[in-house]
């Protein structure tokens, strides 16, 4: 029997795998030594458990133990990478370049030291959700000192050519940082492969718990300092201070080894199923997929139905649970920032639905995903007077709105 | 968000979608909202010239469901009402009938300012002077 309603949200967050909860448990009890106490074995068992995720978390990304630091998640991640550098490198410059495209993490962090006195250019992303390279060459500066460039976005999934984006930063001496968030565990991240300096990472996002996050800092060519955002008792070597969440470090290392060992499969089947949900979906007569195609991760999709307006289709699809723009931003009725940015007009910006996929999906989810969705979609088109006038011909860009 | 019973029932059966030949004398449309604002709503009125009474209501409307749900209601209504009585709905009536919470207000206040167009578009084909229009 198929269990309603169905969660077709992973880009917003996962389950947490059984096995890495079976990992995390005995750390609430058992092991609940503070990781930081280093006169008894409660302690020392601690941060055992601590330094070997470390190395699990580390291996993942093909990154150093030394280079990892934990934090609060991607949000938090964002922040010490961004606002540490700036703080860090002030005496080289104060130029950062960034996407419109990117998390609020990474944008309210820009604004925030746009305050502070930091230049911050905003790249426009061409209509396919890319960046063109030639416009990021076009922007840097003498006086830049991050490029700051997400792996994947969240609500697209469109991947970045980072390995280019990482060249150009490094040619004009610029750090390079991505927020790979999205991208961690589900694709190839290799850290030195790409050439990241920083990258920010999340467990809640890969089958491991929330509110447990991490940093990569580049130990070597170069080395990277980040100044840090949380003081405190000097933990994770002064660069981010507080007792450390064992429990959710253990999940999140456990998480990331069963990324390593099947994140390749986990791809292949799960592009699979989300290539027959989108096809199904793109035969409906004015539907459209929204960021590249080729270049983007394998669970996801996004698409907008045009004449459909997206709060109606959301509870058209009361049984499967999607997000219509971001589950940071949809709080609002404000159409999605990223949408707009790749040119997208607002009916079709409003009258969007991201469907993430997960490990835990199973063919009969998507049968009657499929199935919820296209019965809503006709259905409200059914109801839809600009359905109706597109059927006869109309152009409503040529009909005299009255704005409200 | 939660929506009311009554929002869900209209919305999952919405009374009266559909089309009136707008070229006729006796039916008058209205149409309102804009496609950028994420709602558009279209109620057509078809009236007894002798009695003055609405003898039809269909509407079409793109938007949330408590707009769907505001313009079905109103067809409902509007149904077997003289013009004069029809002029009287309130979007508080709908506000109250359907439960929407306050965030949604803009949306029975859409379903009040197309019935008033549609009145209006009636009138103006039968060459009286429109009334007045609050929020349009
Ligand atoms: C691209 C991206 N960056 C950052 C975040 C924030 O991550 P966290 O919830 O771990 O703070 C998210 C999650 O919504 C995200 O998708
Ligand atoms: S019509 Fe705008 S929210 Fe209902």
């Amino acid at each position: 029997m198929l269990k309603l309603p169905i969660y077709l949200d992973n880009n917003a967050t996962t389950p947490v795998d059984p096995r890495v909860l079976q990992a995390m448990l005995p750390y609430f009890t058992d092991i609940f030594g503070n990781a930081a106490s280093r006169n008894h074995p409660f302690g020392w068992k601690a941060e055992e458990g601590v330094d070997y995720a470390r190395e699990q978390v580390a291996n993942l990304i093909g990154a150093s133990e030394k280079e990892i630091i934990f934090t609060s998640g991607a949000t938090e991640s964002n922040n010490l990478a961004i606002k540490g550098v700036y703080e860090m490198y002030a005496e080289k410059g104060n130029h950062i370049i960034t996407l419109t495209t990117e998390h609020k993490a990474v944008l309210d962090t820009c604004k925030h030291l746009e305050k502070l006195g930091a230049e911050v250019t905003y790249l426009e992303v061409q209509s396919d959700g890319l960046l063109n390279l030639a416009d990021l060459e076009a922007a840097i500066k003498p006086n830049t000192i991050l490029v700051s460039v997400m792996f994947a976005n969240n609500e697209i999934g469109v991947i970045q050519p980072i390995k280019e984006i990482a060249a150009i930063a490094h040619k004009h001496g610029a750090l390079f940082h991505t927020d790979a968030t999205q991208a961690v565990g589900k694709v190839n991240t290799d850290v030195n492969e790409y050439g990241i300096d920083l990258l920010s990472l999340t467990a809640h996002k890969m089958y491991g718990p929330k509110g447990i996050g991490a940093l990569y800092v580049r130990r070597k060519n170069p080395r990277v300092k980040v100044t840090a955002q949380i003081d405190g008792g000097g933990h994770e070597r002064g660069m981010r201070s507080g007792t450390l969440n064992v429990p959710g470090i253990v999940g999140f290392g456990k998480a990331c080894e069963l990324a390593r060992l099947e994140m390749g499969q986990d791809a292949a089947r799960l592009s699979i199923m989300r290539d027959r949900l989108e096809n199904s979906l793109l035969e409906l007569e004015e539907s459209y997929l929204n960021g590249n195609k080729d270049h983007r991760l394998p669970h996801c999709t996004n698409i907008s139905f045009k004449y459909v307006e997206g709060e109606g289709l959301m509870m058209g699809v009361k049984d499967i649970a999607v997000s219509s723009g971001s589950a940071c931003t949809s709080a609002s009725l404000e159409p999605s920032y990223v949408l707009k940015s790749l040119g997208l007009d607002d009916d079709l910006a409003h009258s969007s639905l991201r469907f993430g996929l997960s490990r835990f999906t199973t063919d009969e989810e998507i049968d009657f995903a499929i199935n919820q969705t296209k019965e809503a979609v006709m259905k409200l088109r059914e109801m839809s007077p600009l359905w109706e006038m597109f059927k006869e011909g109309i152009d409503l860009k040529a009909i005299a709105w009255a704005e409200h | 968000m939660a929506y009311s019973e009554k929002v869900i029932d209209h919305y999952s059966n919405p009374r009266n979608i559909g089309t009136l030949d707008k070229s006729k004398n006796n039916v008058g449309t209205g149409l309102v909202g804009a496609p950028e604002c994420g709602d558009v709503m279209r109620l057509q009125i078809e009236v007894d010239e002798v009695s003055g009474t609405i003898t039809d209501a269909k509407f079409k409307t793109f938007g949330c469901g408590s707009a769907i749900a505001s313009s079905s209601l109103a067809t409902e209504w509007l149904k077997g009402k003289s013009i004069d009585d029809a002029l009287k709905i309130d979007n508080m009536d709908i506000v109250e009938e359907l439960a929407l919470p306050p965030v949604k207000i803009h949306c029975s206040v859409l379903a009040e300012d197309a019935i008033k167009a549609a009145i209006n578009d009636y009138r103006a084909k039968n060459n009286l002077a429109p009334i007045e229009v609050h929020s349009l």
